[in-house]
């Protein structure tokens, strides 16, 4: 009795607090949420609920759809080619050059800047700096805007995308190289394993752990990019380049359909949850145990 | 050896090149900052050949800078503070009860963090706006709702460092007579000096450079934080780019210091933080 009192006790005075906070903040609006998507909710008052007729209309609609195409197309992209550039320069930067701390800095700067000022940044590039270099180097590939059209404004929004994680990703595997045993290494040497061979059969399979969570965290900010796309493209030409994030702004305060809004910001936590879980399952089978 | 050396060299040209294009952006944004209009627009790459210091004192005024710097430097101050207040607390708790009410705590800590705040931020305005509890959009209302969401990661890594630190402690200064309070704050909180900076440096940054929770709570215009304001010159004045330009740039310049004092500690923070 005495242990379960002082077990109140400490519950009150340590976590009291931060979880009505939490509960506050996260869970009530949260699953508020999702009762209002069953409802007809205007943004301030519930007459009656309407079952699954929010979320039957957003899959009808084809905006929505478009939308969420064009989400899990910007997530895959970024996956793989965030990734694919991290490691890469974690390789370059962790072999002993000259100026390697300036290299890992340059590399790692773009992360530190919010996606508004870095869309603002290459709107400016893509519209006005990039066009005039290609003009003057005779190089093509920049020439039109790539903002004005929209498979290249895609295109426009991973590019920037790549360059902006990067380098945070480059960290984490930086980390994971450095933290391979010397001996592993020496051993492989000896056994006359040579550099390819090192990286694809202990190096990588060491640092899978490395990658469960740079992955992860790969998709959760693709999956929740808004920033970057509203400062960059906006969602133009014509909406075509809206990811699932802005969609759910604009459907909401922008036209005020606040539980058709709700119910696509469900379904799109949904699909997060999906991909998280399983990108986590199939990385974790991966993990060597040790 | 020489054949080592050669690709050394090699890599490092490749890294050099890749750091160019890496810092191409930056160096734009520099150069076109003390532009006037049409030089930027016809020769974007082109060295300034007179100085418009002018974009600068507009560019400041325009985005009333120095109060923008000031809110967002107040709002991720308090914010961050709360944050390692409540989550090293709220850690220690679970970190020391045994009892199933705190796994299933910290499990449901845990799965929030893959919530977006996109699936909240709607019923958000109807909950706290003027319709619901009215609060003000001030920075502690700010802060408050950064709490809510930094409390599961932040809670997260101080209960991994915590789980480490031997119960005995505990059982010590109570024995000396210390209140479980007391222990927390003489004993754990100063043994949590680590976690405290990757926490602090991974709040910070997130919270400096956050746009979708102060554009829709923040709605006074002297409140408004650096990246909301940075956002007066999309559309509206892009026909006047080395303005902008000069705007960019100062909504760069503190994080830039900010990273180069800190250095050492933000890249330990962030390697520290993604180990879990």
């Amino acid at each position: 009795m005495r242990l379960r009192n002082q077990e109140i006790k400490r519950f009150l005075v340590f976590a009291l607090i931060p979880l009505s906070i939490f509960v506050l903040v996260l869970v009530v609006p949260f699953s508020r949420g999702v009762f209002f998507s069953f409802t007809d909710w205007n943004g301030f008052d519930v007459t009656k609920f309407v079952g699954l007729d929010n979320y039957i209309s957003s899959m009808q609609d084809q905006a929505f759809w478009s939308s969420l195409l064009l989400t899990l197309a910007y997530v895959a992209a970024s996956l793989i080619l965030v990734n694919i550039v991290a490691f890469g320069l974690a390789l370059l930067v962790t072999i002993p050059l000259r100026g390697v701390n300036f290299l890992r800095t340059t590399f790692f700067v773009p992360n530190l800047i919010g996606g508004v000022i870095l869309g603002l940044i290459w709107q400016f590039l893509f519209g006005q700096a990039l066009p005039v270099i290609a003009e003057t180097t005779g190089i093509p590939i920049f020439q039109e805007n790539w903002l004005l059209d929209t498979s290249t404004a895609f295109w426009a929004m991973v590019i920037v995308t790549v360059w902006q994680m990067s380098g945070y990703m480059m960290i984490i595997y930086v980390t994971a190289l450095m933290g391979i045993e010397r001996d592993v290494l020496e051993a492989a040497f000896i056994d006359g394993a040579n550099n390819s061979q090192t990286l694809f059969y202990i190096k990588l399979p060491l640092m899978a752990q490395a990658f469960t969570i740079s992955l992860f965290l790969t998709m959760r900010n693709a999956f929740m990019a808004y920033d970057l796309n509203l400062a960059l493209t906006g969602g133009n030409p014509y909406r075509t380049t809206e990811l699932i994030s802005l969609h759910v702004f604009r459907e909401a305060f922008g036209y005020g359909n606040f539980a058709a809004g709700q119910s696509q910001a469900v379904l799109m936590f949904i699909v997060i949850a999906i991909a998280a879980l399983t990108q986590v399952i199939i990385s974790k089978r991966m993990e060597v145990q040790r | 050896m020489k054949r080592a050396k050669r690709i050394n060299l090699f890599f490092f040209l490749v890294a050099c090149v890749l750091a160019v294009f890496y810092a191409f952006p930056f160096l734009l944004v520099l150069i076109n900052s003390v532009k006037d209009k049409r030089s930027v627009r016809n020769e974007p790459l082109a060295l300034p050949q007179e100085f418009m210091w002018e974009n600068f004192t507009n560019a400041i005024k325009k985005m009333d800078y120095w109060q923008a710097l000031g809110n967002s430097l107040i709002i991720t101050v308090i914010s961050v503070v709360a944050i390692i207040i409540t989550s090293s607390m709220l850690a220690y708790y679970l970190a020391r009860s045994k009892s199933k009410f705190s796994t299933v705590t910290f499990l449901v800590l845990v799965a929030s963090m893959i919530v977006p705040f996109q699936a909240l931020m709607i019923p958000f305005v109807g909950l706290f706006g003027e319709r619901g509890l009215n609060m003000p959009g001030n920075q502690f209302t700010i802060a408050f709702f950064y709490v809510g969401f930094g409390v599961a990661l932040s809670t997260f890594l101080y209960h991994g460092f915590i789980s480490n630190i031997p119960y005995e402690l505990d059982e010590a200064a109570a024995i000396d007579g210390a209140s479980p309070f007391k222990t927390f704050r003489k004993i754990i909180f100063p043994m949590l000096g680590p976690v405290t900076a990757t926490v602090a440096i991974i709040n910070a940054l997130w919270i400096w450079n956050d746009f979708l929770l102060p554009s829709v709570v923040l709605i006074e215009t002297d409140q408004k934080t650096l990246p909301l304001k940075t956002f007066v010159f999309y559309g509206k004045y892009t026909s006047d780019y080395g303005l902008a330009m000069a705007g960019l740039l100062l909504s760069i310049i503190p994080i830039l210091i900010f990273y180069f004092i800190m250095q050492r500690k933000i890249i330990s923070g962030i390697s520290a933080g993604a180990v879990k």
